[in-house]
């Protein structure tokens, strides 16, 4: 078992990490991607999305089983009556299942499935690794090959209530650190950014941020997330809010 | 749709067994939906009247729902079936944008529309048929398309103007008339409600602007910009115009003879 367990750490950690942060007026998904086709943000349904590092292979068919798995439900009940604890559940017995079973060998993936609520308070995060446990997260997490340092420097940093440009930033920022401590420069045409934007007026919440909105974005928030990454990271020796 | 046809095919409007039945079962009828092009975009837009043979079942029916963003459906016929056929085409066509990750094509809908109809083939024999129209904004070809059908499933696509339902002759009559290349969207709107009051004048099944109730035909509009209804301010105004207008000249405006 403990061989499986760290087969399949290796696989995620080969794969580059995303950040998924809370922010006012909804949840912003971020990472580094290089390819425009292959996403590694998706809407599963009007309030849920879903993140996921690891194999592609293996998230896209567990994405597609949870598209059906909402709409299914959406179109017997209701569409209030998807929830992403209904979906994390069953991410959860299917990734389990696999785990256990010594037919199959492990998924190298690990999934975030978000729901954005009326109000802060109400959103909720699922972080899902490759074992099949799930862990409920509040404000920040982050998934793939470095996630414990980002993590660790996003829980450092990210305050509730912040504007997108600056969870943005934030994220941004806590990508850009290497392993070994050293910052290099991700460019916005290799970013994927998604958000779940509760103020959107149509039942569907989930929209990708590309081209020029992504830009203006990044932008405004080097100002804004400046001066507030400065006021917090006073004791921070290597504050990452002069880089861009 | 074929996921579901796999998993639970009880749930498919088209795999029901039907029990056999003397006569013409009474269910409420949605009667006329109208559709109109213009540059830019086109608007499909409903009568609010469900009834169930001489008698009036709903006042305030919606019969003209959205399908996507670019694209929306008009339903005639059997109320229950049509609704039920139109929540499971919206989810099909969410579900494919989901899935494939790109909306698909007008024409692609509009075909998945036409296979939707004709599983419904056995009900309609038995009475209980649903006619839908469908609309849409065909974002490759940057204009405005109609979609007709019939109880078959047999799809054809409308050039300018289209209309189904019970009261559809006389709203065609009317829109043929007052139909013209150049129409702006405000105009294309106000068309639309021209022909729903024509269809209301002579087709009892049909129901006119209701204004001591404040019930207007549903109107929406689909261009570059996606699917947008018309508030119910919007409509009141244009229904409005419209009937003050007949006060003073009951049959409408009327078309040079030449």
């Amino acid at each position: 078992m403990a061989d499986r367990a760290e087969y399949a750490r290796k696989g995620i950690a080969r794969g580059r990490s995303l950040v998924v942060l809370q922010y006012a007026d909804g949840i912003v998904f971020v990472g580094e991607n290089p390819s425009r086709a292959l996403h590694k943000f998706s809407e599963i349904y009007d309030r849920i999305g879903f993140a996921a590092a690891g194999k592609y292979n293996e998230y896209e068919n567990l994405r597609i089983g949870g598209v059906r798995y909402a709409d299914l439900r959406g179109y017997t009940y209701d569409r209030d009556d998807v929830t992403a604890r209904g979906l994390a559940n069953v991410y959860a017995q299917t990734l389990g299942t696999i785990f256990s079973s010594q037919a199959e060998k492990p998924y190298e993936v690990e999934l975030v499935v978000a729901e954005v609520g009326d109000s802060p308070e109400n959103d909720q995060i699922y972080r899902l690794p490759h074992d099949g446990s799930i862990v409920d997260e509040h404000g920040s997490v982050a998934v793939g090959g470095n996630a414990e340092q980002i993590s660790g420097y996003l829980d450092q940093r990210h305050r509730d209530g912040m504007t997108l440009a600056e969870a943005l930033k934030l994220a941004v920022q806590a990508l850009s650190r290497d392993t070994n401590g050293s910052e290099r420069e991700i460019p916005a045409e290799r970013l994927e950014v998604a958000v779940l934007d509760r103020t959107r007026p149509q039942q569907r919440k989930f929209k990708r941020i590309v081209g020029g909105q992504l830009s203006r974005l990044l932008d405004s928030g080097a100002g804004a997330g400046e001066a507030s990454a400065a006021s917090e990271t006073e004791s921070e020796t290597d504050s990452g809010s002069d880089e861009e | 749709m074929d996921f579901l046809g796999e998993h639970q095919p009880e749930m498919l409007p088209g795999n029901r067994q039907l029990p056999p039945v003397q006569g013409v079962i009474e269910a409420p009828h949605g009667t006329t939906i109208v559709a109109v092009t213009f540059p830019g975009g086109v608007v499909l837009a409903g009568d609010r009247r469900a009834t169930m043979g001489n008698m009036i079942a709903q006042r305030d029916v919606e019969k003209v729902f959205p399908a996507d963003e670019y694209s929306a459906v008009g339903i005639a016929g059997t109320a229950g079936l049509a609704v039920e056929m139109v929540k499971l085409f919206q989810l099909e066509l969410e579900h494919f944008e989901k899935v494939e990750g790109a909306q698909l094509s007008l024409e692609g809908k509009a075909n998945r529309l036409s296979t939707m109809i004709r599983s419904n083939l056995g009900m309609a024999m038995q009475g209980l048929a649903v006619v839908p129209l469908f609309a849409g904004y065909d974002v490759d070809r940057g204009k405005g398309r109609i979609f007709s059908y019939d109880v078959t499933g047999g799809r054809s696509e409308e050039l300018n103007f289209a209309t189904t339902g019970s009261g559809s002759i006389f709203a065609r009559g009317a829109m043929k008339k007052l139909f013209h290349d150049e129409l702006t969207e405000e105009q294309a709107t106000t068309l639309v409600v021209q022909a729903l009051y024509d269809a209301a004048d002579d087709d009892s099944a049909t129901g006119g602007p209701d204004v001591a109730r404040r019930i207007y035909p549903i109107i929406t509009v689909i261009t570059e910009d996606g699917f947008r209804r018309l508030g119910e301010d919007e409509c009141s105004a244009l229904a409005r115009s419209v009937l003050e207008r007949r006060l003073e000249q009951p049959d409408g405006p009327r078309a040079a003879l030449l």
